[in-house]
């Protein structure tokens, strides 16, 4: 379960200025960047935003070998946005090439570069500053920073912790299946028995959970108190605001390039 | 000792005072169920009395302790009669004045680092935060778990998972303290570690103390008194240690609890190792060869291993937490794929079935190698227990006239015979066991391999599976058995292999 293990920058190989932040302000910044980004599809907006996130990740101390590895996946996902929507993507202008269904032409040419440069404006800063976010202090922030109510973050929290349990459970359900002599055949009804089993597994080890937090007095009519102070200063601020100055500098330059092109119009 | 020692080592450790306890003709009920869990039960408890509660299963010791844990819920979840009063009024309002240790250790941990783990329930009361982490340093001494504060949870063996769920008790000052089967779950090392910080806790504390355990020797130097429930309802036995323990000894054995001084009276197994026995060996069911094996592809946690596997004989892997016993015993039933070496099955035992058994199909393994699994609910999988018992049978496209036969002896056999149509997950733990045991013989097959089969049973249960093995190995069956228990190692095994500690096993190892 290394995934859930306590992280504070160390596990990450990070030792970075973002590592410290209050993971509200991670969560604030990269919500604000893709909301504003989502608003519209053109080239020029997600091409800024990237650019500005490209410079300011060099100081965000992670090497590139860490930076590569762990936004592998965004890096994959953006071209193979970008293919599908190049082959079958709104066609305008000039056709370049058909085949059957598949139609490439100057339109979904633009909306596929437009594409492949949202996905890594959006997915990038997340992933850098998700990979520094430790989920029990996410959980003291969005408690004591957000107020959402105690019940529902540690609750969550809490549940999060088992993941790694249901994992082994997996694991044993399958062997299992092959040791009771019902592994050989019918792969698909097999698999949906066995998520089956893990959902009955699962909701009686949640409600052994739940026993062992109310046993500790979680849910007392008490007003609870947070042995992690979970403080929002100027730092969290800044991250935000250099969110929101790269949104509102991608809108400007899209807006007077007049490549604006909002997705609700 | 005088009231002023009492209360300048009551400042020191920072517990509350001892709780009292009033129960007046109370009994539970759960909901949707037509027997009472309780009744009619009058006991009081003063306060700093230190007791052991006793009874066999089914007499509702764990509802009682959990309702005066406030934690059996309301109305919905059950009706209750009489009166249980908890320093003279209802524990539902007493929430964090009562500290409940639960019996299994990966349900209670609930946060990721050790110091914010003992610091959950201390918040839930309101407590301010520079006094939440000196409670936190203080109870994590007080139970001997000298770790950094951000050590990650997940990392803990099982026994150190109960003391932090004790420390995180404690640090809520209870006055009165509740363990409920404490150390089913935990390996003869864990036991001792728990038991040790339970004494110190003890020492340092005036918090009432009521614990539920089979195992009466770990707890009996600790107590004070001695409560038997009993079945019918009611209190069947109170007083002293030494003296409710001679008296009830016979009723509390045959009730489960293991009862010190009380022989297991287990008819002598022929061992084929035994002094004077022939030593011509007849040929291996199964051979490992140089083998290494492992959990995951890159994770080896043993290798070298040479092991031959007999007819009519029993083999236990023994080694301590993390030195990959359940992965042996999973690598030699052909479930886990070895990295290194081969298990190699004798021809005769193999009957057709190509390669070593990690190759056989699925179908093939039933009257070859039957496994029965730590967690009897990883295995289970059919609605009812006879149904549960026919899945290997019908696998193997046995007649209607044969399954039912085969089930029918084999219900009777495991005394499960009126639990026939009962859902196999509301089974108790021993039936649950017990069951699991019956799926596996259910085909019959030639080796036989359990891991942790007396894990967290009663005393009753223990003896029952330890007779059942005796008889099929005497019968012929191989048998591999990873146990923790030397009780059970005594009794069956012929040939015992200990794997040694391994280097990743010498730092605390998650689970098995």
């Amino acid at each position: 379960m290394t995934t859930l293990a306590p992280g504070r920058g160390d596990s990450t190989g990070t030792r970075s200025a973002l590592a410290g932040l209050n993971p509200v302000a991670k969560l604030g910044a990269s919500l604000v960047l893709a909301l504003v980004l989502v608003l519209t599809i053109d080239w020029v907006s997600a091409g800024v935003a990237l650019a500005c996130e490209l410079v300011l990740f060099l100081w965000a101390g992670l090497t590139l070998r860490v930076f590569l590895v762990r936004t592998a996946l965004v890096w994959i996902a953006a071209p193979a946005a970008g293919l599908t929507t190049l082959l079958y993507g709104q066609a305008a202008g000039v056709v370049h090439w058909s085949f059957g269904l598949v139609l490439v032409t100057d339109g979904s040419i633009e909306l596929a570069v437009a594409t492949v440069l949202r996905v890594l404006a959006i997915g990038l800063p997340a992933v850098v500053l998700f990979i520094t976010i430790d989920p029990t202090d996410l959980a003291d922030g969005l408690g004591q920073v957000v107020k959402l109510p105690a019940r529902f973050v540690l609750g969550g929290l809490a549940g999060l912790r088992m993941v790694g349990l249901f994992l082994d459970d997996w694991r044993a359900l399958e062997l299992a299946r092959r040791a009771r002599g019902i592994g050989d055949s019918g792969a698909i009804r097999r698999f949906f028995n066995q998520a089956f089993a893990l959902l009955v597994l699962s909701i009686r080890r949640g409600s052994k959970l739940a026993t062992a937090m109310e046993a500790r007095g979680f849910g007392a009519p008490i007003q609870r108190t947070w042995a992690r102070e979970s403080t929002f200063g100027a730092r969290e601020y800044g991250l935000m605001a250099i969110g929101l100055a790269i949104a509102l500098l991608a809108v400007t330059v899209s807006v007077m390039t007049g490549h604006w092109n909002f997705v609700l119009a | 000792m005088t009231v002023d020692s009492s209360k300048a080592r009551r400042a020191a450790s920072g517990s509350a005072a001892g709780a009292s306890i009033d129960a007046r003709g109370w009994g539970w009920r759960h909901a949707g169920r037509r027997a009472w869990a309780v009744s009619n039960l009058d006991l009081r408890i003063e306060p700093g009395e230190r007791v052991l509660l006793l009874g066999a299963s089914g007499s509702g010791k764990s509802t009682f302790v959990h309702a005066l844990a406030g934690v059996l819920g309301g109305d919905d979840e059950g009706e209750h009669s009489g009166q249980l009063l908890l320093n003279g009024s209802d524990p539902m309002h007493a929430r964090g004045r009562v500290g409940l240790l639960l019996q299994d250790p990966d349900s209670q941990v609930i946060l990721a680092r050790v110091g914010d783990d003992v610091a959950f329930g201390c918040e839930n009361l309101g407590v301010p935060r520079d006094e939440i982490w000196r409670r936190v340093e203080a109870a994590l001494r007080m139970v001997g778990l000298n770790l950094p504060l951000n050590h990650p949870t997940s990392a803990l063996s099982g026994g150190q998972k109960q003391r932090l769920a004790l420390a995180g008790v404690l640090a809520m000052r209870p006055g009165l303290l509740l363990l409920d089967e404490p150390t089913a779950n935990l390996d003869p090392a864990g036991v001792q570690e728990v038991r040790d910080s339970v004494a110190r806790v003890l020492d340092q504390s005036d918090a009432t103390f009521l614990v539920i355990e089979h195992r009466v020797s770990i707890w009996q130097d600790l107590v004070n008194r001695v409560i038997v429930l009993d079945r019918d309802g009611g209190v069947l036995a109170d007083g002293a240690p030494g003296d409710v323990l001679a008296r009830q000894r016979e009723h509390l054995a045959e009730s489960g609890v293991w009862v010190p001084g009380v022989a297991h009276q287990l008819p002598a197994r022929a061992r084929a190792t035994a002094p004077g026995a022939s030593p011509s060996s007849p040929e291996p069911l199964l051979q490992a060869r140089s083998l290494s094996i492992a959990r995951s592809a890159n994770q080896v946690v043993a290798s070298g291993i040479d092991v031959q596997i007999v007819a009519g004989r029993a083999l236990a892997i023994t080694g301590p937490n993390g030195a990959g016993k359940s992965t042996l015993a999973l690598t030699l039933a052909g479930l886990l794929t070895p990295t290194a070496g081969r298990v190699v099955a004798s021809r005769e035992f193999a009957r057709g079935a190509a390669g070593d058994p990690i190759r056989w199909k699925s179908r093939d393994l039933l009257t070859r190698i039957g496994t029965v699994f730590q967690d009897p609910e990883h295995q289970l999988i059919a609605a009812t227990v006879r149904a549960e018992l026919a899945v290997g049978p019908r696998a193997l496209g046995l007649t209607d006239a044969v399954i039912t036969s085969r089930i029918d002896e084999l219900l009777q056999r495991l005394r499960l015979d009126h639990l026939a149509e009962a859902n196999p997950f509301t089974l108790s733990g021993g039936e649950k066991r017990r069951l699991s045991v019956g799926t596996v013989l259910a085909t019959q097959p030639g080796l036989l391999v359990l891991d942790e089969p007396t894990f967290g049973q009663d005393f009753r249960t223990w003896r029952e599976i330890v007779r059942f093995l005796g008889e099929l190995i005497d019968g012929g069956t191989a048998v591999v058995a990873v146990s923790h228990d030397a009780d059970f190692v005594a009794a069956l095994a012929d040939v015992e292999y200990r794997l040694p500690e391994t280097e990743r096993s010498a730092a605390p190892v998650v689970r098995r």
